[in-house]
């Protein structure tokens, strides 16, 4: 048994240090900009100006961060690409979060042939490389926004299922879950009010590693060409589009690769932070 | 008057391996014993680690079935663990861990989750005020009950623990090694609050551990338990005064006690008891300073030596008593 000092009572005001501060502040931005993005936009995204073709950023104010090949407005290409990318990744790391806790859960509860079920799926997509099954998926079915979202939330699952069910087994084997369930709790009570609070933190992170690798899987197949078809836009979409004029237009491309860096930076530092405050025997 | 909980002849197997390849060799950890719980009354259960006692105890609340014999409570068996029945039962019977503190749920404060009992089976009332009283039961103030576990000491937390299997006013409370986690001193005042919210309630209580003083302390019947087996039961005064199995006598004879020592220590010798490798026959055999021919071919059957004193040892029978059995 650990001997935790005793906290004093009157619980001190949370101090966030200035990179979280600055995480939370881009995050909050990006957010704003994805949910406003047909109000901020300057320019209608797909609309083409061949009279400005390749304008480089800050030379007009018409175009602050200057334009495409196209003549297109990188800005506001850019805004609408946050929104469809955060869409995405959000979609997908929540679908896969509740997948695979529901699933380690699951295979916690019931055990036996179950729990081998679900160990043996998760070792499958383990095993198998997430792009090849999606670029299958999209090659047979097609391509749409939801099914390419339902298909990211496939990413990652087996995460959270082997989290759920090692720390559920384990609250089950001594702890709190034996405790409760002696208490006449139902199955649901346990693992919704006990378990599920209890390894939030752990499942928060792991959705905080999980979110950025969404991003830059959704980037990686939108450069391949299989992800957001065009008109439509993502910020990978726009780094496989731009990337036949980063000699000539490096600006194409760096702007939405800058902001996919900085998201996945600002989530993963949030997320550790976060890691620690919602853990109430860390003061 | 029908006892509160009877086990009949109760034996419950665990299947372990050597290693990675080896043959699967069932082990018993609990082997055939019978025992009563009446109301108001304690139930001592003293034996050494892997007697088989916390097993005995999960059976007695029912959170495991038996592989045979059974378990009755107020006359009614035992139903399945997790359905439905069971969990209403649950409200009669209650537990008290070893631990406090893996026992509680750390992200919640306590008075929530000495409320929650409330909660499970539907109790209405101010529940709130109903476990402000709990917490007053056993020594703690609504401001402790603000806390959450950690922030409390281990006696704190483990009166935590009692108040909150005490809220729905169960009639059996099997308390598991509940002070061996505990300072000496701790130790006192929770098995103080235990005897005394017994008298109080009128509960009946299985009190499992390896302290021998405690026991004496709390219990009116004491079952010394060796290798899934009841050796020895009887009244925890005569049982501590007059033991008369040898392993009991051992057991007693190592318990300090103040003053001089009255009884000469018996010392054991040989391997502590190990479930997988049970011995053939009486399974003291091996460690009893007075065992004989018999004892290492044929298992002794527990047996009437006085009013209310059963024991099982070849020793303590006289041979015709045995024959007519």
């Amino acid at each position: 048994m650990s001997a935790t000092a005793t906290l004093p009572p009157a619980r001190r005001l949370p101090q966030i240090p200035w990179y979280v501060t600055l995480g939370m502040g881009w995050i909050v931005l990006v957010l704003a900009v994805a949910l406003l993005a047909d109000l901020i936009t300057p320019f209608v995204y797909t609309a083409m100006d061949l009279q400005y073709r390749l304008v480089p950023p800050f030379q007009t104010w018409a175009h602050p961060l200057g334009t495409d090949e196209l003549g297109r407005d990188v800005l506001s290409r850019l805004i609408v690409s946050i929104r469809v990318s955060l869409l995405i990744a959000f979609g997908a790391t929540l679908i896969s979060a509740i997948l695979g806790t529901t699933l380690g859960f699951l295979a916690a509860h019931f055990r036996g042939i179950v729990e081998q079920a679900v160990l043996m799926l998760a070792d499958f997509q383990a095993a198998l490389p997430f792009l090849i099954l999606a670029l299958s998926v999209l090659a047979f079915f097609g391509n749409s926004l939801p099914l390419l979202i339902g298909l990211m939330g496939l990413y990652g699952w087996e995460r959270y299922a082997r989290i759920a069910r090692g720390l559920a087994i384990s609250a089950s084997a001594q702890g709190y879950a034996t405790a409760i369930t002696q208490l006449g709790a139902t199955p649901q009570r346990v693992y919704l009010r006990h378990i599920l609070p209890n390894i939030a933190s752990t499942l928060i992170v792991s959705m905080t590693l999980i979110f950025p690798e969404v991003i830059l899987l959704e980037s990686g197949l939108s450069f391949l060409g299989l992800g957001v078809q065009p008109p439509m836009t993502s910020l990978g979409n726009m780094v496989g589009y731009g990337r036949e004029y980063i000699t000539r237009a490096a600006w194409i491309m760096l702007c939405p690769a800058t902001v996919i860096v900085l998201t996945t930076l600002a989530v993963s530092l949030v997320g550790d932070w976060l890691r620690d405050r919602l853990d109430p025997t860390l003061g | 008057m029908t006892p509160l909980l009877q086990l009949r002849d109760v034996a419950r197997s665990y299947v372990t391996r050597n290693n990675l390849f080896g043959q699967a060799r069932p082990v018993r950890a609990v082997d055939g014993i019978s025992l009563t719980v009446n109301a108001g009354e304690t139930l001592g259960i003293v034996g050494e680690s892997g007697s088989g006692k916390s097993t005995l105890g999960r059976m007695a609340l029912g959170l495991e079935l038996p592989d045979e014999g059974t378990v009755t409570f107020d006359d009614a068996p035992m139903p399945a663990p997790g359905s439905a029945a069971w969990r209403t039962l649950r409200r009669q019977m209650q537990m008290v861990f070893q631990d406090p503190l893996g026992a509680l749920d750390r992200r919640l404060p306590v008075l929530e989750q000495i409320i929650e009992p409330l909660v499970i089976h539907g109790i209405d009332g101010d529940q709130r005020s109903a476990g402000l009283a709990a917490l007053a039961s056993v020594g703690l103030s609504a401001a402790q009950g603000a806390r959450h576990p950690h922030e409390l000491s281990g006696g704190q937390r483990q009166r935590v623990v009692i108040a909150r299997a005490l809220i729905t006013s169960p009639r059996l409370l099997v308390c598991d090694e509940p002070v061996s986690a505990l300072d000496v001193s701790i130790q006192a005042q929770v098995v103080n609050l235990l005897i005394d919210l017994q008298a109080e309630r009128g509960l009946g209580m299985v009190f499992i551990s390896h302290d021998l003083r405690v026991v004496r302390q709390i219990s009116n019947r004491v079952a010394v338990m060796y290798l899934g087996r009841v050796v020895e039961e009887a009244a925890a005064d005569d049982l501590f005064r007059a033991p008369q199995h040898p392993y009991t006598r051992a057991l007693v004879s190592a318990a300090p006690s103040p003053g001089p020592r009255r009884v000469e220590r018996v010392i054991l010798t040989g391997e502590p008891p190990n479930p997988a490798a049970r011995p053939e026959g009486c399974a003291f055999h091996p460690r009893c300073p007075v065992a004989t021919a018999r004892c290492r071919t044929e298992a002794p059957a527990p047996a009437r030596i006085a009013p209310g004193h059963t024991a099982a040892c070849h020793l303590l029978t006289p041979a015709a008593k045995v024959a007519a059995r």
